[in-house]
Order: C-alpha cells, then sequence, then structure tokens
C-alpha cells in the first residue's frame, strides 16, 4: 500500500474553507469513475476538483494531516484519529488512516442513498401535488356550477310561489263567486217551486170547480138588478161605436201624447237657454280671465282671442237671432268655442303651475347648495341681528316718545335743554380746571423729583470726590509722589468745579476709554450747578459716577 | 192635535170620499157613511152578506160593496138612499171588483181570473174582457181616468192592452218583453206605461201611450229582481226597489238610471239625522227635555216613548230572512213619495222598524227612522211634506223636516194602529186598527208647530 491519500471533501467544507493546495487524487479507475460521476452528480465543478487535488502536497503533509484529523473529529467520527506515523514525518499511519476512509466512504454511500430516497419522496409528492392541484380545480369548478343550478333553481322555485299565490287568489274567487251563483240558484228554484206549488193549488181548485160545475148543472147566470139606469157622469148622451169615434180616440191618445212631448220640449228648451246663458257668461269670463293674464304673448292669442271673441260675438247674435234657424250650428259654435276657452285656461293654470313649481324648485335647489346647517345658523344670527335691531329701534323709539312726550312747549323743552347743556358745561369746565391743577402738580413733583435726584447725584459725587481725595492723600502720604500728586490733585479738585460741559464729556469719555489702564485719572466729570434743568443724559452720567469712580480707584 | 173616539170596523174598510166630505167604514155587512168633521152618521145601509170590500165613487155619489164569497156587488147611492143595485157574478165567482174612473162603470174579476166583466150602470150592458193575468198588479187606470191598462197572458206569453175608458174600446193591444210580467202603472202625466217583470228576473220597460217601447232598464241578471215600483208624482223619476235592498232611480228624458240609494246596516252618512224612537216606563213628571230630544208631545199627550237623535255611525238590527223560502223578507218592498216630489220614503224588508227617507234635490238619505218594532204603514200627506207612519202600537209617528213626533192616541184599552190614511186635505188622518178606527185631526196651528219644530212648543211649555 503505497501512500496514497484522498481528499474527500464534503459539500459543505468546500464551501467553508479555502484551501490553499491540494494534491492531486490518485484512485483507482472504477472508484475514481464512481467518485467523479458521484461528483458530478452531486454538483461538483471541475474547477473544485482541481482544488481538491491541490489539498496536499509534498510540503504540507503534517499540517494536512492534522487539519483532517481535526475535521474527522468535529465530525464525531471514529476515535482513530489519523497520526502521522512518525511526529513531523510525511508517512501516515495506514489503519486508521484506511479505517477513516472507509468510514467516510459508508458515510456517503448511506447519504447518497438518503439523497436518492429524497429525491423520489420529492418526485412522488410533486406527483401527487400536481394531482390535487387539477382535482381542487375541478372541484372548484363543480362548486360554481352547482351554486349556479341552486340559485336558478332558486328563482323558478320563487316564481312557481308567487303563480301558486295568484292561482289560489283566483281560485278563491272562483269559489266565491261560485257560492254566489248557488245562492241565487238556490232562491230562484225556491221560487219556482213556490210558484210552481201555487199553480198547482188553482189548478186543483179549477178542476174542483169544473167538476162541481158539472154536476151542479144549475148555472147561477150572472145577472145585473138596476133600481133604475144611471145617467153618464159627464152627462153627456154615449154615442155609437163607429170608426170614427174609434179614429177621435185615437186622435184624442195622439194628442195627449203630442201636448206632453210638447210640454217636455218647453220645458227642456227653457232649461237649455239658461244652460246656454250660463255657457256664455262663464266664456265671457274665462276669455277676460285669459285676456290680461297673457301680456307676453299677446301678439300671438290676441288675435285668436279677439278673433274668437268675434266670432263669439257673431255666434251670440246669430244664437240670439236665428234660434230657430240655425239652433244647432250656434249650439256646435258655442260648445267649439267653450271648450276652446277652457282649454286656453287650462294651459295656463298649467303654466302657472309649472312656474310655481319650478320657482319652488329653485328655491329648494339653491337651499340645497347651502348645506342646511349652515344656512339655519345664519338664518338665526340674521333673526338674532334682526331682534337686536328691533330692540335697538325699540329703544330709540322709546326715547324719542320720552323726549317727544316732554316736550309740552318748546320754550320750556329749550329752556330745559339750555339747562342740561349748561349743567354738562360747567361740569365739564370744573373737571377740566381739576385735570390742569392735577396736571401742573405732577409737573411740580416731577421737577422736585429731578431736581432731588440731581442733589443726591451731586452729593454722592462729592461725597466720593472726598473719599478718593482722602484716599489719594493717604497714598500719596505714603509714596514718594505724594508732593506731585497732592499739588495736581488739589489743581483737580479745585478745577473741580468750574469745568464745563464739554470738557466733563470728554473726560468722562476719556475715563471710560481708559478703564483698562491702571493710572488715576485727575478729572472726572461732575454736572455743574447750571441753572437750567439738566437733561436725563445728564442725570444717568452722574449716576454713573460709581463705575468710574471705581476704575478710578482701581489703580 | 184632536183624537176622535174610536168607531167599529171590519176588514179595515174605511174610506173617505173623493171629495173628502164623507166617511164610509164598514161594519160586517153594514155600510155607515159619516160626515168627516163631525163624524155624525148620515147614511146605513145593510148588505145581503159581509163585505169584503169597498169603494167610492169618483164622484163621491156612489158606493160599491163587495161580497166576494157570495159573488155579489151591490151599488149605494148617497143622494138616493133608495136607490139600489144589484150584481151577481153567478157561478163564475168573484175575485176582486173595483170602480171605473167615470163612476158608471164597474169591472169584476172572475174567479180564476178568468175574464174581466165591465158592468155599465147606465145602459145595464156587459162586456168581457178575455185572459186577464192573475199577477200583483194587473190593471191600471190613468190619473185622468182616460185609459185603462191592463196585463194579459196568452199561449204563454205576456200582453198589454189599453183600453179607453169612455167606451172602452182597444186602442191598442202589444206584446211586452217580460218573461212574467209582475205589474204595470202609468206614469201620473198618464202618457208612459212602466211594467215589470216577476221577481225572477230584473226587467223594467217603458211604452209610450201608443204602445212603443221606449226603453228597458235591467240592473243586474240572476239575482232576485224587482219588487216595488212608483212613480214621482211629477212624472220625473221612477223609482225601483228590488231585492237587492237597493232603490234605483230612472229619469223620465233619458230612462236611464240617475240615482241609488243602498240601505246599510250600518248609517255613516254624515248629512243624515237618525231618529231612534227609545221607550220608557218611567212617569211622566220626570221628563226633561235636553236638547237632544225632539219629543214634541212628551209632556203634553203622556208619551212613553221620544226620539233621540243617535250619533254616527249607527248599527240598524238587520233580520237575516229564511235563504229556502220563496218571496224571501229582505229587499225594498214599500216605497212613496211625497206630493212635491222632494222626499222618497222607504223601508227595507230586513230592516222592518227603520224607515229612510231620501233628498231627491240632492239625491241624498236625509233621515232615517228606527222604531222599537216593525213599521207596519206609512203615508206622505197629499198637501205637505209630513210622513205619518204607525207599528202596530198605540202611537202615532209624524216625520217632517223640521222634525220627528212620537204621538200617544188617547184611547182606552189597547186600540193599536195597524194602518192610516190621510185625509185629501191633509188636516185629517184615519187610523184603523183590528176591529175599530180613530180619526186624528191635526189643527192648523198645530201644522205650524210641526213645521217650525220645537222651539215654540218649548216656549208654550
Amino acid at each position: 500500500m503505497g501512500e496514497w491519500w484522498t481528499a474527500v471533501p464534503t459539500e459543505t467544507s468546500m464551501g467553508s474553507y479555502e484551501i490553499s493546495s491540494i494534491s492531486h487524487v490518485t484512485m483507482s479507475p472504477s472508484r475514481q469513475n464512481n467518485l467523479m460521476s458521484m461528483y458530478s452528480s452531486a454538483g461538483l465543478s471541475k474547477s473544485s476538483y482541481s482544488v481538491i487535488s491541490a489539498f496536499c502536497t509534498e510540503d504540507n503533509i503534517p499540517q494536512c494531516i492534522s487539519y483532517i484529523s481535526q475535521e474527522l473529529a468535529s465530525l464525531g467520527l471514529s476515535s482513530t484519529c489519523i497520526k502521522a506515523s512518525s511526529p513531523g514525518g510525511a508517512g501516515l499511519d495506514t489503519v486508521p488512516a484506511l479505517n477513516a476512509m472507509y468510514e467516510l466512504l459508508q458515510i456517503h454511500r448511506r447519504n447518497m442513498c438518503t439523497l436518492e430516497e429524497l429525491e423520489k419522496e420529492q418526485l412522488k409528492k410533486s406527483n401527487t401535488l400536481e394531482q390535487m392541484q387539477m382535482s381542487n380545480s375541478r372541484l372548484k369548478d363543480q362548486l360554481e356550477l352547482s351554486i349556479r343550478e341552486k340559485s336558478g333553481l332558486h328563482e323558478t322555485e320563487r316564481q312557481l310561489h308567487l303563480k301558486i299565490k295568484t292561482l289560489q287568489s283566483c281560485l278563491k274567487t272562483e269559489k266565491d263567486e261560485v257560492q254566489k251563483l248557488q245562492s241565487i240558484i238556490a232562491s230562484r228554484a225556491s221560487q219556482y217551486s213556490h210558484d210552481a206549488k201555487r199553480k198547482e193549488r188553482e189548478a186543483a181548485k179549477l178542476k174542483e170547480r169544473l167538476s162541481q160545475l158539472l154536476v151542479e148543472r144549475r148555472d147561477k147566470k150572472l145577472a145585473i138588478d138596476v133600481l133604475n139606469s144611471l145617467g153618464r157622469s159627464d152627462g153627456k148622451r154615449s154615442h155609437w161605436k163607429t170608426t170614427k169615434v174609434t179614429a177621435s180616440h185615437e186622435d184624442e191618445m195622439y194628442k195627449s201624447l203630442l201636448s206632453d212631448y210638447e210640454e217636455r220640449q218647453r220645458a227642456l228648451m227653457l232649461e237649455n237657454t239658461e244652460l246656454k246663458k250660463v255657457l256664455q257668461q262663464m266664456k265671457k269670463e274665462m276669455i277676460h280671465i285669459l285676456s290680461p293674464c297673457q301680456p307676453s304673448t299677446r301678439g300671438a292669442t290676441a288675435e285668436d282671442s279677439q278673433a274668437d271673441s268675434d266670432g263669439e260675438e257673431k255666434a251670440g247674435d246669430s244664437s240670439r237671432e236665428m234660434l230657430d234657424q240655425s239652433c244647432e250650428h250656434a249650439r256646435e259654435q258655442l260648445t267649439n268655442s267653450i271648450r276652446q276657452q277652457w282649454r286656453k285656461l287650462r294651459s295656463h293654470v298649467e303654466k302657472l303651475d309649472n312656474q310655481a313649481s319650478q320657482v319652488q324648485n329653485e328655491m329648494e335647489s339653491n337651499n340645497e347648495v347651502i348645506p342646511k346647517e349652515i344656512h339655519e345658523d345664519e338664518m338665526e344670527k340674521m333673526r338674532c341681528e334682526v331682534q337686536q335691531c328691533k330692540e335697538f329701534i325699540h329703544t330709540q323709539q322709546l326715547l324719542l316718545q320720552q323726549q317727544l312726550n316732554t316736550s309740552f312747549d318748546d320754550e320750556t323743552a329749550a329752556l330745559l335743554n339750555d339747562c342740561y347743556t349748561l349743567e354738562e358745561k360747567e361740569r365739564l369746565k370744573e373737571e377740566w380746571k381739576l385735570f390742569e391743577e392735577q396736571k401742573r402738580n405732577f409737573e411740580r413733583e416731577r421737577k422736585n423729583f429731578t431736581e432731588a435726584a440731581i442733589r443726591l447725584g451731586r452729593e454722592k459725587k462729592a461725597f466720593e470726590e472726598d473719599c478718593a481725595s482722602w484716599l489719594k492723600n493717604q497714598f500719596l502720604n505714603m509714596t514718594p509722589f505724594t508732593d506731585r500728586r497732592s499739588c495736581s490733585s488739589s489743581d483737580g479738585q479745585s478745577a473741580l468745579s468750574i469745568r464745563s460741559e464739554p470738557e466733563m464729556r470728554m473726560s468722562s469719555t476719556k475715563a471710560q476709554l481708559a478703564k483698562s489702564l491702571t493710572y488715576a485719572t485727575v478729572s472726572t466729570p461732575k454736572p455743574t450747578q447750571s441753572a437750567s434743568v439738566p437733561s436725563t443724559a445728564e442725570l444717568y452720567r452722574t449716576l454713573r459716577l460709581m463705575p468710574d469712580s471705581r476704575y478710578y480707584l482701581v489703580t | 192635535m184632536n183624537f176622535s173616539e174610536l168607531f167599529k170596523q171590519s176588514n179595515q174598510l174605511c174610506k173617505v170620499s173623493p171629495d173628502g166630505k164623507y166617511l164610509a167604514t164598514c161594519v160586517q155587512y153594514r155600510l155607515v157613511i159619516r160626515d168627516v168633521s163631525t163624524l155624525q152618521i148620515l147614511q146605513l145601509y145593510t148588505c145581503l152578506d159581509q163585505i169584503t170590500h169597498m169603494e167610492w165613487a169618483s164622484d163621491s155619489l156612489f158606493i160599491l160593496c163587495a161580497m166576494y164569497k157570495r159573488g155579489l156587488v151591490q151599488v149605494w147611492s148617497l143622494e138616493q138612499p133608495d136607490w139600489h143595485c144589484k150584481i151577481d157574478e153567478g157561478s163564475i165567482g168573484l175575485v176582486s171588483s173595483r170602480w171605473s174612473p167615470d163612476g158608471r162603470h164597474i169591472l169584476n174579476t172572475t174567479e180564476f181570473h178568468l175574464r174581466i166583466t165591465v158592468w155599465s150602470l147606465c145602459t145595464k150592458a156587459v162586456s168581457y174582457i178575455k185572459y186577464p193575468k192573475a199577477c200583483q198588479k194587473g190593471t191600471d187606470f190613468s190619473r185622468d181616468g182616460c185609459y185603462m191598462a191592463l196585463a194579459e197572458r196568452r199561449d204563454c206569453k205576456d200582453y198589454v192592452s189599453v183600453f179607453v175608458c169612455d167606451d172602452w174600446h182597444l186602442l191598442r193591444h202589444f206584446e211586452t218583453e217580460t218573461q212574467d210580467l209582475a205589474g204595470l202603472e202609468w206614469s201620473p202625466n198618464g202618457c208612459v206605461l212602466a211594467v215589470w217583470d216577476s221577481c225572477l228576473e230584473y226587467k223594467v220597460l217603458l211604452y209610450s201611450l201608443d204602445g212603443r217601447l221606449l226603453s228597458t232598464y235591467s240592473a243586474y241578471e240572476w239575482s232576485l229582481g224587482v219588487k216595488s215600483v212608483t212613480w214621482s208624482p211629477s212624472s220625473q223619476f221612477l223609482a225601483i226597489g228590488s231585492y237587492d235592498e237597493k232603490v234605483r232611480i230612472l229619469n223620465h228624458i233619458t230612462w236611464k238610471k240617475i240615482a241609488q240609494f243602498d240601505h246599510p246596516a250600518t248609517i255613516n252618512n254624515a248629512k243624515a239625522v237618525v231618529y231612534k224612537e227609545v221607550e220608557r216606563r218611567t212617569a211622566v213628571g220626570s221628563d226633561d227635555l235636553s236638547l237632544h230630544n225632539i219629543t214634541i208631545g212628551t209632556t203634553l199627550f203622556n208619551t212613553q216613548s221620544k226620539y233621540e237623535i243617535c250619533p254616527l255611525p249607527v248599527q240598524i238590527p238587520v233580520v237575516k230572512p229564511d235563504p229556502d223560502r220563496a218571496n224571501p223578507k229582505i229587499g225594498v218592498s214599500t216605497l212613496a213619495f211625497s206630493s212635491d216630489s222632494r222626499y222618497l220614503a222607504t223601508k227595507n224588508d230586513n230592516m222592518a222598524s227603520v224607515v229612510w227617507i231620501w233628498d231627491m234635490q240632492k239625491m241624498n238619505l236625509e233621515a232615517v227612522l228606527e222604531q222599537t218594532s216593525a213599521v207596519r204603514c206609512f203615508q206622505w200627506d197629499p198637501r205637505r211634506p209630513r210622513l205619518a207612519l204607525c207599528t202596530a202600537n198605540t202611537k202615532l209617528y209624524l216625520w217632517s223636516p223640521a222634525g220627528c213626533v212620537s204621538v200617544q192616541v188617547p184611547t182606552e184599552g189597547g186600540f193599536q194602529v195597524q194602518s192610516l190614511s190621510w185625509h185629501g186635505s191633509g188636516d185629517s188622518l184615519i187610523l184603523l186598527g183590528k176591529e175599530q178606527l180613530c180619526l186624528c185631526f191635526m189643527d192648523t196651528d198645530q201644522e205650524d208647530k210641526s213645521h217650525a219644530g220645537t222651539e215654540d212648543l218649548r216656549a208654550a211649555l
């Protein structure tokens, strides 16, 4: 056995480690082929294969050994660690190495098997999945179809229900009618039977009578026994029955009939004329109503109405004059004209109605544009305003009334007015006076205050100066420069009071500029006892004495 | 109101002469003639048998008394009490007897309606009319007395013959389009003859005087039809009462229905006044005349019933007739127009205690009178719109547009007013009981009171 070792990189290890160099793998050809196929099936590329062969070289054998043993240990394989035959040597313990290889081979084989099985299962599962999907879709289609069918059946059921209801109601009506007819038949039958019975009874009586008469033989003749004949009720003699008489009867009958008809006709004529009068009046009134209400369409309709009215007048005249002759025509004309006028009136009224409804609609639509609430709010506001205005007006009115009421005559009123105004004027004057006084007082006090403030400022300054001078003296007394200083300071002191304003200002500014400097300045700004009121700026400046003196003090 | 004492009568035969002066009553076989105003007996005649029918001649000079069982008719003269006349129909029998309008002829209808014998009192001549029809109203004389219409039946067909009453000349003879003619009636102006069929078929035919068919009216088929027909006195309306409890009014110009009056069991018509008779058993003194009581005679005449105005809706008691019996007691059986044609009074047989009064001007229900018992008879005053009715008790009821009155007839012992009839002048009423009669005289001031209503009487009280 030569020392030939295979590098069997697993897929995972291949992916994770950086393999620097792997030696070429020498294997038995079949194994090699198997391995090759396995590798190809496992998806190893040629490049990686070449990397595998580049794993172990002559140089890095011990490293490779240790690496491989580590790997094996990490993979949990047999405890037979691959050791070098001699530490640091290029050899390898064959037995553990072979065992390890064998174990690895076994593992690999097992993996392949499981892979195959898994693939098979996956195929199967995908097949079943496909089948399931197909069946699912098929079932969905079936479900839809059946739902549609169901709704269709529902619909037909509903229609049938309706039909049943209508048929039931028809049946009910038919039954009622049948009952009614049956009752009618029953009453008629009872009537018929009653009549038949009556007739039978009468026939029986007749038969009896007849038989009685046949038996009796003695025929009681009918006779009249009158004491004396009566005269006719109208006192005339009776006439023979002749054709003339019959003819006269006919004549009489016809006469009476005719007179009745004439009477009726008269009554109807009267009624007719009355109704005609009423219609005429109505027509006139309708024309009257229509004509002033149509000013815009005067051009078109006025002519018609005029023509109509002319026609009417003509018709009226004709109807009055030719009553007997052309009654028919007159009547037709009248009725036609009435109908026309009525149609016009009706159309006019309809137009008015439409207009009214349109206006209403517009109003309503306008209201719809503005939302109701806002509209109502605004309405409320307006109402309130109106109310307020009304109240205001009311009060004004009251006051005016009062005024008017109180002014009985003009003089007194004028006088009163004058009195009132005078009073007011005087009051006003007094108040002005007060105001002036107060103003003056205030001014005075202000003046005092300012003077006091100035004085205070001056006194302060003086005090400060004194302090300063005293200190200066003290210092000068201590230092060798006292002589010179004392002279200058006294000069400065004496010159203090005589300084004029501009110089003071300049000195003050100088003092301010020289704040960082440590030497003492001689000059100190100070307001003079001028007669004029000092300005506020100067006041402030005087009050700033303190910071200057401070600077002054810091030497 | 004054009431006379009771007089005897039989068979409800009591009639006032056409001129209004005399009152004829029959008591068994005697004929008593009284003066209407004084009720004194003026004449007394004795007939051969119990009088079954009595009738005044149109000139008020003669009276006929018929005795159907004996087949005899006796005629009496007022002017000449000695004058007598007897007509014997012989073995042929007698079913009805009546005067002709001229007062000189008597028409006797023989038994079984074999023929009508026309006896002339002037010439003693006899005429026969063959095949008269035995029906509800087979003969009718026109109001002016010129013509007579007669219903005939030959070979299972109905005919109408129009005779001239002067000489009984047959003027017209025509077939009618009826199945079984039940009655005929002339219009008051004598120009139109209304003919109606039996109740098995609703059909009313209108013929003019010369026999032409003017119009046919049929409201419905199959159900029982016409029960009663009446003309308005002005000939303007023809009122037809039928078994369906309705009255239909036809107008004389077009002969079409212009109004229909229903008789419902519940009255809801706000314009109608419903008077209900209310009986009281209390003593007289406790009567109080509240505004709702329209009793004029409550305290005056000791009545024990009064009319109350019922608030609407009002339920009317209905009696359902036996459906198996013929001629059922249902439908409008009685119609009567007032003399001025203003009002129509009707009675529906299954509401027998109620009288309905309709206003013909407004074609609306005017008033309803509900009585405590079935109404037996009602009749309009010939002169004014006043209706008198009776319900077979001791009271007389009067209605006028002003109000309603219940009057107790002040007679002793159970005089029940079975029927009544007005005197021609409208001043008095004849009240007929079973075997007695009583006259009621309306005073002229009473008449004003009844017009004005209750106010005057209350003031008088």
